[in-house]
């Protein structure tokens, strides 16, 4: 029980003290770690970092579960997982109560008609930064041009071209590997 | 019972969204359609604070839009179901860790599924742009595609692009804050 407190309070500080999640977590999960004594390196932190981009669901997070697990099993993942989505439940409910008290004012109207200029920004480029990473060539810009083309003109989940792309990969890959 | 369709959409986000906080967006614009919820413009400022504040943007997102739909309990509901995908996954792959990153299957999907994602970002970034820089409800007519262009927004738009790029170690938050202010300033 001991250890999972302290599982727990390592990621709440994790949490409470990223931005972004992502990259910017890294160092803070390194030093959380593996400057202490346990059975967590560097190099586990890092190949945890990889496995989790390629599972579903949220890096920050799945890559503290893999620690959790490593350390205390089901337990351990439960509450990596708890510890690094708290800190978020308790800002941001104070921030959306707190914000709600102030939209009727003229001004912050105005502010929040700047600030969705700035995410529009950020968005675009979170798509070139995943067009760069992902896009390798002519049948990646078919599958992007393809899903595009297919969220803006027809009325599809977004779910559909996240399945289609990956069963693409693997019959190409596949029928590649076999010629 | 809303909570039950809030762990039901938020599961469905955990479990489709592969590629970081921003790749849960598309997920989430499409509730406005088939959950009415919330707005376009009210999704884009919740966005903005996930940005700004501490945490992992997903986690944050999912909060947010967990209390907007169903108040505080709603806020743990959203951010449960959105974990949930990745502990049963956790739970299968963690005898075979190592092998599952480098397995084929792994790899070939991943291949086919980055430039959808790609897509889904972009197409999020398309919505956006439709209710911040421009108009298409002020199109009128043929010969005058400017008129749908806020002008004050355009400009506001091209010097960000150029600023974030350029100052990429610069958070997020500082151009978010900046943007407050300016639209502050010239009532935007």
């Amino acid at each position: 029980m001991k250890a999972l407190i302290e599982i727990f309070w390592s990621f709440f500080r994790v949490g409470a003290l990223t931005f972004g999640g992502g990259y910017s977590m890294l160092p803070m999960l390194q030093k959380e770690f593996s400057s202490k004594p346990g059975n967590i390196t560097n190099e586990d932190i890092i190949d945890y970092y990889a496995i989790a981009q390629c599972l579903p669901g949220i890096i920050a997070v799945n890559t503290a579960m893999l620690i959790g697990h490593k350390q205390k099993k089901s337990a351990g993942m439960i509450t990596a997982g708890i510890g690094m989505a708290m800190p978020s439940i308790i800002i941001i409910l104070i921030i959306a109560s707190f914000i709600n008290n102030f939209t009727g004012l003229e001004a912050v109207a105005h502010g929040f008609n700047g600030i969705r200029v700035a995410v529009a920004v950020l968005i675009l480029n979170a798509a070139i930064k995943m067009w760069k990473s992902g896009v390798k060539d002519k049948t990646g810009i078919i599958i992007f041009i393809a899903a595009l083309a297919a969220l803006t003109f027809l009325d599809i989940s977004p779910i559909l071209p996240v399945l289609a792309g990956a069963i693409c990969g693997v019959v190409i890959k596949e029928r590649g590997a076999k010629a | 019972m809303i909570y039950l369709s809030l762990f039901a959409e938020f599961f469905k986000v955990g479990l489709f969204s592969v590629g970081g906080g921003l790749a849960t967006i598309p997920f989430l614009r499409q509730l406005i359609n088939t959950r009415g919820w919330f707005t376009e413009a009210m999704l884009v400022d919740m966005i903005a604070v996930s940005e700004s504040t501490p945490g992992p943007i997903g986690i944050n997102m999912a909060t947010y839009v967990g209390y907007t739909v169903a108040g505080p309990l709603g806020s743990i509901v959203a951010s449960i179901a959105i974990l949930t995908p990745s502990f049963i996954f956790i739970c299968f792959i963690v005898k075979a860790l190592g092998a599952f990153s480098e397995n084929r299957f792994v790899k070939a999907a991943f291949y086919g599924l980055r430039p959808a994602v790609a897509a889904l970002i972009a197409s999020a970034f398309i919505g956006i742009i439709l209710i911040t820089v421009l108009s298409p409800g002020r199109f009128n007519g043929p010969g005058n595609f400017f008129s749908i262009i806020n002008i004050k927004q355009f400009c506001l738009f091209t010097v960000l692009f150029f600023a974030t790029n350029k100052w990429v170690k610069l958070h997020p938050a500082v151009f978010i804050a900046a943007s407050a202010i300016i639209g502050v300033i010239f009532k935007f």
